[in-house]
């Protein structure tokens, strides 16, 4: 016979509570507002669906939503090739290694509103340092604020500036983690630079690479502060992306219901490629 | 195949060494044959796997050279030394399944792929790794990893040599001694020449024809296994190899006679010439017999291990363990210890010092 009792969910009840308060509740709030119009004064009227199928037909979603996967795409196309490569070609013994760690994670270290300020002066073209050397001392003519191509080289530019690094770090920490035993047998097999990459050093940086996927995605594709700081969403709406819309939408316009089924939209979405990204990236772990 | 020499080999960590205490290497000369079968012996440190890492080609050596069959390789990197080594932990190519992994060398090297199958059915054969050739290499156990580690060193055919760095560290005991096996039984079917290194004296002897003991930086004595337990070179061969070790007891010598704790010593022959320094008494426990005449003592600890008892005797403040076969003293007692003559030698500053007297022939 087996006995059993039930004391286990007190030691659960404390997280429980914990996310009920910080996640559940929180978002319940947000269903709440998705399927009711407001008028203010605490007065609500039931819409059921009306609202989330107002958002998926709205080409303004559609074009946020084209935005926001451009951009994420393309973070992820740089950063992690480029985070790999720097890790590759940093020291792993000596002198040099904790200057090349603390230096790579300097720019993590400087918050995002920050980061976009810095970046929207350094960008101007009459005064700022970038602005100024592209227009007049190179003699390309580089705008942000009035040419959507340059809005958007910078807006990348600067995701990549801020979060290649976390690539770094992690590729890293996967790369230091390999005995010397697998170099040297590596050598004495005949295997060449790329093989050793190849087999040993990219199997070795999977898991960590996994994380660092899923935290660039997630964190690009909710992006707001630094685009929202550098370019407010221009010049046009060509650099509206989702969240930015999200927020014109709520408190500019304020329609709380259609942001509001906007924002699960978007959270269903995050979701849904979040763990798209896992399962692809962890099948062959589970054979 | 070949032969390989060590010439004047010398090997610091230090860029610039200042004298002998900052070697790791001080000064070896070897020769391996041709298919010989060797153990490196040596405590932690000693300097056995620098030695191999030298042997490999991951290393150069401050000074010395290295020649296989005569020809320098001191500089060549490890790839074109043709070599093969085995590491004290499993390296396998995760993402590779067991068959790749097996043929990853050969490919590397370009040879044909008809020749690939062939060589990597026929070490898949001997290691008995058969019937897991097309699994994912990742999933497998420490010992069938290593397994697939050797088979990596093994399936060339042209390599000069074979190394095993502790290969067994990380396998279970009962596996272990299976390994081992096989690997002695390899030796004799692919005939390469084979080193092995190793701090365990049991895995030493069971795989080597040549034993090459080493301790700090030094070779003290090269051997087959009976010689090295017969008769140490050195007291630390002696104290190292054998359990318990060695007895190393301090002597004094008057009028050619040597003296423990004031009692004449039979030794197995005369002294050598200017013998002197630090002088010791080298006797194996097997060889210390109670008796009723001899040196007193008192017996302070017994240990049954199974097949025979180890007694600890002391005298004076000297403990001396013997090796009982009958019935074992008990703790407190008085006896007396007899050294066997033929057994027993001396040691100045750690080396031997003694030369066996002539067998009659018809003993």
């Amino acid at each position: 016979m087996k006995t059993e009792n039930q004391k286990a969910w007190f030691f659960v009840a404390p997280v429980l509570i914990l996310v009920a308060f910080n996640a559940i509740i929180p978002m319940m709030t947000v269903v709440n507002y998705s399927v009711q119009e407001t008028f203010g004064d605490n007065l609500f009227f039931w819409e059921g669906l009306t609202w989330f199928e107002q958002i998926l037909r709205s080409e303004r979603f559609h074009a946020a939503l084209g935005r926001q996967f451009f951009f994420t795409a393309m973070i992820l196309l740089i950063e992690i090739p480029l985070g790999i490569a720097i890790a590759l070609s940093m020291p792993r013994k000596g002198f040099w290694v904790p200057v090349c760690l603390v230096l790579m994670a300097l720019p993590m270290l400087i918050p995002w509103n920050v980061v976009g300020a810095m970046w929207n002066i350094f960008a101007l073209p009459d005064i700022g340092l970038l602005g100024y050397f592209l227009n007049h001392v190179l003699g390309i003519n580089y705008d942000m604020t009035q040419d959507p191509v340059a809005a958007w080289v910078t807006i990348i530019t600067m995701d990549v500036w801020h979060w290649t690094s976390l690539v770094v770090l992690l590729s890293y920490a996967g790369l230091v983690s390999i005995p010397d035993a697998y170099y040297q047998a590596a050598k004495i097999d005949g295997a060449s630079n790329w093989s050793v990459f190849r087999f040993i050093q990219l199997p070795k940086m999977k898991s960590v690479l996994t994380i660092a996927i899923l935290l660039r995605f997630m964190d690009s594709f909710n992006i707001y502060t630094e685009p929202f700081v550098l370019t407010g969403g221009g010049p046009g709406n060509s650099t509206t992306l989702l969240s930015i819309d999200l927020v014109k939408i709520a408190l500019g316009q304020f329609d709380l219901g259609p942001a509001a089924a906007m924002s699960l939209i978007y959270f269903a979405i995050t979701l849904f490629v979040s763990w798209l990204f896992y399962t692809l990236m962890t099948k062959d772990d589970l054979n | 195949m070949a032969k390989i020499t060590l010439k004047n080999l010398r090997h610091s960590y230090y860029p610039d060494p200042k004298g002998p205490q900052d070697f790791a290497l001080k000064e070896v000369d070897l020769d391996w044959q041709d298919g010989g079968a060797y153990a490196l012996l040596g405590p932690s440190g000693c300097g056995k796997s620098t030695l191999l890492n030298i042997i490999s080609g991951l290393l150069v050596p401050s000074e010395g050279q290295i020649l296989f069959d005569g020809q320098d390789v001191t500089t060549l990197p490890p790839d074109q030394r043709n070599i093969a080594q085995v590491f004290q932990f499993p390296v396998i190519y995760d993402t590779m399944t067991v068959r790749e992994n097996l043929a990853f060398p050969l490919k590397n090297r370009g040879v044909d792929p008809a020749i690939i199958e062939k060589r990597v059915a026929e070490i898949a054969e001997m290691l008995e790794v058969t019937d897991m050739l097309d699994r994912k290499a990742a999933g497998l156990s420490p010992d069938n990893k290593q397994k697939i580690s050797m088979g990596r060193g093994l399936v060339r055919d042209d390599v000069n040599v074979v190394m095993f760095d502790e290969p067994l560290t990380v396998i279970d005991p009962h596996l272990k001694w299976k390994l081992r096996t096989k690997l002695k039984e390899l030796h004799q079917r692919v005939s390469h020449t084979m080193i092995y290194v190793t701090h365990d004296q049991t895995e030493a002897l069971t795989f080597a024809d040549q034993v090459v003991v080493m301790q700090l930086g030094e070779v003290v004595q090269i051997g087959t296994p009976e010689e090295l337990f017969e008769r140490p070179a050195h007291t630390f061969v002696g104290h190292f190899i054998g359990s318990p070790g060695m007895n190393v007891l301090p002597a004094e010598v008057k009028d050619g006679q040597a003296l423990f704790a004031g009692r004449a010593v039979a030794l197995e022959g005369p002294i050598n010439a200017g013998a002197s320094g630090q002088l010791e008494i080298g006797i194996r426990p097997e060889f210390v017999r109670l008796a009723d005449t001899g040196i007193p003592a008192t017996v302070t600890r017994v240990a049954d291990v199974g097949r025979h008892t180890v007694v600890e005797a002391t005298v004076g403040t000297h403990k001396v363990a013997a090796i009982q076969n009958g019935p074992a003293p008990q703790k407190g007692d008085e006896v007396h210890l007899h050294f066997t003559p033929e057994h027993t030698r001396l040691y100045a500053d750690g080396w031997i010092a003694t030369t066996p007297a002539q067998k009659e022939s018809a003993a």
